[in-house]
């Protein structure tokens, strides 16, 4: 049986008072809390083998560059990727998706392509490819939704044309929580031969991935959403797509040989690396998954959905409350809004209560103008959440209400 | 521990409930947008001014508590005021919801003092005074509070 207060002990964050009262941290859909695990990982790098990666002759970096390859290993198995080359290192999982748009992007669109995305892209998964689509001439099509947050798939069909060049797609929305059917769209998305990048920034740390079984042609993610360190995430490619592509940035570690006349770049994934990279955060992340897939990604899940379900049951008795994102089958979040107080106001009080979550537009803004809502109250659930800091949340919910209608 | 009554005061609940000067001002001579970005509020204001002197100010929008009440105290104080008293009046206003010490008079407004215990309200309670600014100097692009 899983027990998440046995997992609490390893943040030691959660021990922490705010405003006088027991943390309540519902804000994992911006960031989760860091177990020992991670924090000892990068503590350890830095106490014993400290040292740039690759070059050095000396032990010390033979040791930190194995260590740094050796999280690059352990993510690829995490994503079922096919060869440990497919793994890139970038800040996280908005420069991964800039990567792609800027490299693959600018070599493979011109004037009359088109790039799909959905209604329920958080800013990341829809500026980059404003950009591009600037930048070459290219259109930018929206795959629209319903009011629960499902994605319209009859629509998708029609969107998605000879003309598709790519498809940019969310598997978890940060805003709603809907788990989008990403297998069928790489699916129809490969049959008018469009490539597919999935955006996994919401869903790595709730939902087992697998790229080679997806079959998506790029995939992306942050570290710190997935109870690793932030400024490090991953973009993973198919090996020939990512060979083809032009280098991102230049610099160090991304050439073979460099003279004033001619530079030869280095092979996958060097070739996207300039530069020192993130080498503590790498390893922190390797120690994030080693952590995940000890708790367990399917006890994970199931645990979240038990949160998940008893906050919804427990929403829908609050009168004035309104839930922003019932698609079914959803993955860890509950949106929602009440009448007659702005989400705003709705965090602060939460907060005097020691109950952290979300309220905005959490980059998502197109989301929030297809409800015609400024913005959100947002929970979200992890590993470390527990009935009782639920029955927290509505308390405070409780006193909210009582302070703005009475 | 900051008292949430320190900033939901029951005047701040009056103004969020039922915004004073809420509406179009027909024949208004000022005129700018203000949009927080942090929790997207956005705020629509209108000024008649004539000498010098601001005749009507009425604001619309959608924002939480704060920035609503914040802004209907604000066209209830700017009434009848010489334009040049403004920007001490906002100087002011700004000292005082950043908890730092202040000379202006604030009547009303000083009912907006308890934001300062809450450093993350601050910009919910400038935004209507950033505007105001905006709209005083005819600035073209809306104003942020970024």
């Amino acid at each position: 049986m899983f027990d998440p207060h046995l997992w609490r002990r390893q943040f030691p964050i959660l021990e922490r008072k705010v405003h006088g009262k027991p943390l309540v941290y519902l804000d994992n859909a911006a960031t989760t809390q860091k177990p020992l695990a991670v924090l000892d990982a990068e503590r350890y790098y830095f106490e014993h083998f400290n040292a740039n990666i690759h070059r050095g002759v000396h032990a010390l970096s033979q040791e930190a560059s194995e260590a740094f390859e050796g999280a690059r290993e352990k993510i690829r198995a995490f994503l079922g990727a096919a060869h440990v080359e497919e793994i890139i290192f970038t800040r996280g999982a908005t420069e991964a998706i800039n990567l792609v748009a800027q490299t693959w992007g600018r070599t493979h669109l011109e004037a009359g392509d088109e790039i799909l995305i959905s209604a329920m892209e958080h800013h990341a998964n829809i500026v980059p490819w404003q950009m591009l689509c600037e930048a070459t001439g290219a259109r930018l099509k929206v795959i629209p939704m319903d009011e629960r947050g499902v994605l319209l798939m009859d629509q998708a069909d029609h969107l998605l044309t000879e003309r598709t060049r790519l498809v940019g797609i969310t598997l978890v929305s940060n805003a709603l929580g809907t788990v989008n059917p990403v297998a069928e769209i790489i699916r129809k998305a490969h049959a008018v031969g469009a490539r597919v990048l999935v955006d996994g920034a919401q869903a790595v740390a709730h939902v087992a991935v697998n790229v080679a079984a997806l079959g998506c042609d790029f995939f992306v993610f942050s570290g710190h959403k997935l109870y690793g360190p932030t400024g490090i995430g991953v973009l993973y490619g198919k090996k020939d797509l990512l060979t083809a592509m032009p280098p991102y940035q230049g610099g160090g570690d991304m050439i073979l040989q460099v003279t004033f006349e001619k530079t030869t770049y280095n092979q996958i994934p060097y070739k996207f690396e300039a530069g020192t990279p993130h080498i503590s955060g790498a390893i922190g992340l390797g120690a994030a998954i080693d952590f995940v897939r000890s708790v367990g990604l399917e006890n994970i899940a199931a645990h979240e959905d038990r949160l998940l379900q008893e906050a919804t049951e427990r929403a829908q008795r609050v009168k004035g409350l309104r839930i922003i994102g019932t698609a079914p089958g959803k993955a860890s979040i509950l949106s929602f809004v009440l009448e007659g107080i702005h989400p705003h106001d709705i965090g602060t009080i939460l907060d005097n209560e020691g109950v952290a979550i979300r309220s905005g537009h959490h980059c998502a803004m197109p989301v929030m103008d297809f409800f015609s809502l400024p913005a959100t109250a947002r929970a979200s659930f992890a590993l470390y959440n527990t009935l009782e800091e639920v029955e927290r949340l509505f308390q405070a919910i409780e006193r909210v209400q009582k302070l703005f209608l009475s | 521990m900051s008292d949430l009554r320190d900033l939901y005061q029951e005047v701040i609940f009056d103004h969020n409930r039922h915004p004073r000067n809420f509406g179009p001002l027909p024949g208004a001579n000022r005129h700018a947008d203000g949009f927080n970005a942090l929790c997207g509020d956005k705020l629509s204001l209108n000024l008649k001014v004539e000498d010098g002197i601001i005749r009507e100010a009425r604001f619309e929008g959608s924002g939480c508590a704060i920035s609503t009440a914040s802004a209907s105290l604000m066209t209830e104080a700017l009434k009848g005021r010489r334009e040049a008293e403004v920007a001490e009046l906002f100087e002011g206003f700004h000292r005082m919801v950043k908890g730092e010490p202040y000379t202006v008079e604030m009547g009303k407004l000083a009912v907006l003092a308890g934001v300062s215990e809450f450093p993350a309200r601050v910009k919910c309670a400038t935004l209507a005074w950033h505007t105001l600014n905006a709209a005083l100097h005819q600035a073209d692009q809306p104003v942020s509070t970024e």
